[in-house]
């Protein structure tokens, strides 16, 4: 596989093709920061946090690094104030869904965010879809999946499916950014399927 | 809907994935909504996971997951509309069905929803009962053009 000459943050580094920008920052040891990324996963570009800025033949723009690939030539900055500016505003967003979530409140701290630019509306879910995807890629049993679309959009467990599997997996809980997952979980099992009965 | 049905629709698509929304539209025609059986059988027959399933059953506004009528209607409330008495339209169809919009009442006979226009503007208030349009109402004729619907 040929590589690929770029430049991330004035270093000069080198990917596989068909790489993506963030793959090749991880490689060179460039933080760049990610809720929906995980390495096992397809990338889904659904959090936006690791836009950065690439300049190609002068033409620069943003774009968002995890689904971004590699190119000869490109030129990368992760840390532009308009980039701190984009990582602030969608941090500021997500904080008025899971005000408390300590991820968030970590990367609230290091841009600057303020929790409470935006009024309070607490879903708790940021619609990284972390636990959709592992559900669906890793452990190939799809028992959560989204529902309904645009503000009233939601991950929402498969009733059968996750009274058969859930309880001996749950390792898509770990992975929630905000811990919602844990307790739509604890929910769905409490309403819909008896714990006690599914063990018998 | 029994599920030699759904099956008879499966089969007109050859069981082929790429096919799924065809075949949830085809299930919503017959049967006014998606019930959860056929979803299960789909899920089945097309090799497709139920939560996917259930993600496209959702998002789109022309299916339903839960029982609707044999009528639909819709008012409009649109500007137009609004202005020449669409709640009164409106007041008079719950009034006539005993249910709000977005119900659907016990016998499932009309599912009641408002819409935002209906680009008949000229014909204010207007509603619709399955498709066809009734324009310039009053609300005796809505109650008089809901009772020839049974």
């Amino acid at each position: 596989m040929s590589e690929v000459r770029l430049q991330i943050d004035g270093q000069e580094v080198t990917a596989p093709e068909g790489a993506t920008v963030l793959e090749a920052a991880q490689g060179a040891g460039i933080p760049i920061p990610t809720l929906c990324h995980h390495e096992k996963l397809e990338p889904f570009g659904s959090c936006r946090l690791c836009t950065v800025e690439v300049e190609r033949g002068g033409r620069k723009q943003h774009v968002v690094s995890c689904v971004y690939p590699v190119a000869e030539g490109l030129t990368v900055r992760t840390r532009t104030p308009e980039i701190e500016r984009i990582r602030r505003v969608i941090l500021e967003l997500y904080l008025a869904h899971a005000p408390e979530a300590p991820r968030l409140k970590a990367l609230a701290e290091e841009y600057g965010a303020n929790k409470d630019r935006f009024d309070k509306e607490s879903s708790f879910c940021i619609h990284c879809g972390l636990c959709v995807r592992y559900c669906a890629e890793v452990k190939k049993k799809h028992a959560v999946g989204f529902i309904n679309r645009g503000t009233k959009k939601e991950v929402a467990f498969v009733p059968d499916i996750a009274a058969r599997e859930c309880w001996k997996c749950k390792e898509c809980f770990p992975l929630c950014p905000t811990s919602w997952l844990q307790a739509a979980y604890v929910l769905v099992e409490g309403i819909l399927f008896p714990r006690e009965e599914q063990r018998a | 809907m029994d599920i030699a049905r759904v099956d008879q629709i499966i089969d007109r698509y050859g069981a082929d994935e790429s096919y799924l929304i065809q075949v949830l539209l085809d299930i919503q025609t017959e049967n006014n909504w998606l019930p959860q059986e056929a979803l299960e059988r789909v899920a089945e027959r097309l090799r497709v996971p139920l939560s996917r399933i259930l993600h496209i059953a959702t998002f789109y506004k022309a299916f339903s997951t839960v029982p609707k009528g044999r009528h639909r209607i819709h008012v409009c409330m649109g500007t137009a509309c609004h202005v020449r008495g669409a709640q009164r339209v409106l007041d008079a169809v719950q009034e006539a069905t005993g249910i709000k919009p977005g119900e659907t009442d016990l016998e499932l006979k009309f599912s009641l929803e408002t819409v935002n226009c209906l680009g008949c503007c000229a014909l204010g208030p207007v509603m619709e009962i399955d498709g066809k349009t009734y324009g310039k109402m009053t609300p005796a004729e809505t109650a008089e053009a809901l009772r020839n619907h049974d």
